[in-house]
């Protein structure tokens, strides 16, 4: 099982760097991934985007559906990869602490 | 994984297929051991895989580019130990040119930057149509990508994006081409970067352009919308063409006439007469008897939405959306139907539903009234034959 260490700290992750145990999840967790896809300081834009990705999935099991992220957040998909270079599912959803999206990407 | 005598793999089930008169693609893959490590351990694996008769990769993988959310398929071995130089095998999607035409300098740049960073294994083309360079590792992901734009290419889609639109090579060498589908192939791929590259919609939606109905690209069972060429008005006959056919043995009643699907054709050993309003622009007779037969002069597309495959609601082909588009104002017609279609779909689709499972669930009457469009007959092949039909409430009408 690959880890992620930074900090001194060391994460239990797959190998696309997603957590392995999404409960492990914390403010800090994402604060330590950040550098990771690019995000030099993570701003209260990022925590909007964050933690409602974090609380739709806590409520229903899955991430939200990136139209929703931008409904909800008000942020445009372009101003999505402003915040997460690396875009919503790689990026934001990493640091939110989902499990990594499946399916036919 | 080195056990067999020179320092490669022991492939004895794979060495079979070098054997027969195909091109063999063990061969391509053993030629390739010589530039890279990683086509040796592809090697091993997949004789592994042969024995087994299973599969070794794992599930999933997600990986990237910055300011993209599509265009490389991240793929890792499930035993990583014993063949190390595929643990990470990331596919990276490189748009094509459309009509798949290059010139060799072009495939050379391509060639030397894979070979510097990846297995140096290809797929020319994948199904969709891109450019498929297969496996490399994340860490060459960045510097792939920053060679190949320097160079003039780009990454191709993947996900819930538009994919990489494809064409037939159109007028570029074909005589039957109703429209510039390469142009508008083109056109649209750098109109729709946006869409794209960083995936928005509930799942894929892929765009095939084909010059006439033979349908080179397989447009109408391969892509969410279809546009395929078509003409208007009357069938351009050569009337010494064909009868230089008929003087060469072509059997014109039989193998034309007879096999016409509208029977709207008559050949009395002189002359070729054509219904062209019985005609359904099947292709066959210009098929059979191209010097002698074309397609008309007034040229466009139809444009048909909705094929998938099986999963999840059963296999569908597409179906015809607007009858006819003129050819100059196809772009156009596409550009504000997209709009409409993905405006009605990221409203109502559900998370991993098509688009031809969203009409499904929906019915086309509601889609049509979604996206703005009137119903016409040609949308569909026979009425239905239920009499459970929905009526509006209409103000001031009967309940």
């Amino acid at each position: 099982m690959p880890t992620f260490e930074v900090h001194g700290k060391c994460y239990a992750v797959d190998e696309d760097g997603f957590l392995e145990e999404p409960t492990l999840w914390n403010e800090d967790v994402a604060k330590d991934f950040a550098e990771s896809e690019a995000i030099a300081d993570l701003s209260p834009d990022h925590w909007k985007v964050i933690n409602y990705i974090r609380n739709y999935y806590l409520q229903f099991g899955i991430a939200p559906m990136i139209r929703k992220v931008c409904k909800e957040t008000g942020f445009k998909l372009n101003e999505i990869y402003k915040l997460f270079p690396s875009g919503p599912a790689k990026g934001a959803c990493k640091l939110a602490g989902l499990p990594k999206p499946t399916g036919c990407v | 994984m080195a056990d067999g005598s020179n320092g490669k793999p022991k492939t004895e089930l794979l060495d079979q297929l070098e054997k027969g008169p195909w091109p063999s693609f063990v061969k391509e893959i053993k030629s390739a051991c010589e530039t890279s490590d990683a086509p040796k351990d592809l090697l091993g694996q997949l004789e592994l895989s042969y024995k087994e008769k299973k599969g070794h990769w794992k599930h999933g993988g997600l990986v990237g580019v910055l300011g993209y959310g599509g265009g490389v398929i991240g793929r890792y071995s499930d035993i990583p130990e014993q063949f190390p130089k595929v643990a990470h095998f990331h596919t990276m999607r490189i748009n094509h040119p459309a009509g798949w035409f290059y010139t060799s300098d072009a495939l050379r740049t391509i060639c030397d930057i894979w070979e510097r960073h990846g297995s140096g294994l290809t797929n020319m083309h994948g199904s969709t149509g891109d450019i498929i360079l297969l496996g490399t590792t994340t860490d060459q992901l960045e510097p792939t990508f920053q060679e190949l734009a320097n160079a003039g290419f780009d990454l191709g889609g993947s996900g819930s994006d538009l994919r990489t639109p494809s064409c037939c090579v159109g007028q570029a060498r074909c005589e039957w081409a109703c429209y510039d589908t390469m142009k508008l192939c083109y056109d649209l791929t750098m109109n729709y970067q946006d869409e794209l590259h960083r995936p928005a919609f509930a799942y894929k939606f892929k765009i095939k352009m084909a010059g006439c109905p033979n349908d080179c690209v397989a447009s109408i069972a391969r892509a969410d919308c279809s546009v395929i060429g078509t003409w208007k008005d009357d069938i351009q006959v050569d009337e010494g063409e064909v009868a230089k056919y008929a003087a060469g043995g072509l059997d014109i009643q039989k193998e034309v006439c007879s096999l016409c699907p509208s029977k709207c054709m008559e050949w009395d050993g002189k002359k070729l007469a054509i219904e062209n309003h019985e005609c359904v622009r099947c292709m066959h007779c210009i098929n059979v008897m191209p010097k002698a037969l074309r397609p008309g002069k007034e040229r466009g597309a139809v444009v048909l939405l909705g094929a998938k495959a099986p999963i999840m609601q059963g296999a569908l082909l597409s179906s015809v959306l607007i009858p006819f588009v003129p050819a100059d104002e196809i772009e156009e017609t596409l550009k504000e139907l997209f709009t409409r279609i993905w405006e009605f779909w990221d409203e109502y689709g559900r998370s991993r539903e098509r688009v031809g499972e969203l009409i499904q669930r929906v019915g086309m009457s509601a889609f049509l009234e979604g996206i703005g469009l009137d119903p016409a007959p040609e949308m569909v092949s026979a009425p239905r034959d239920n009499p459970y039909i929905y009526f509006q409430n209409v103000e001031g009408g009967d309940k």
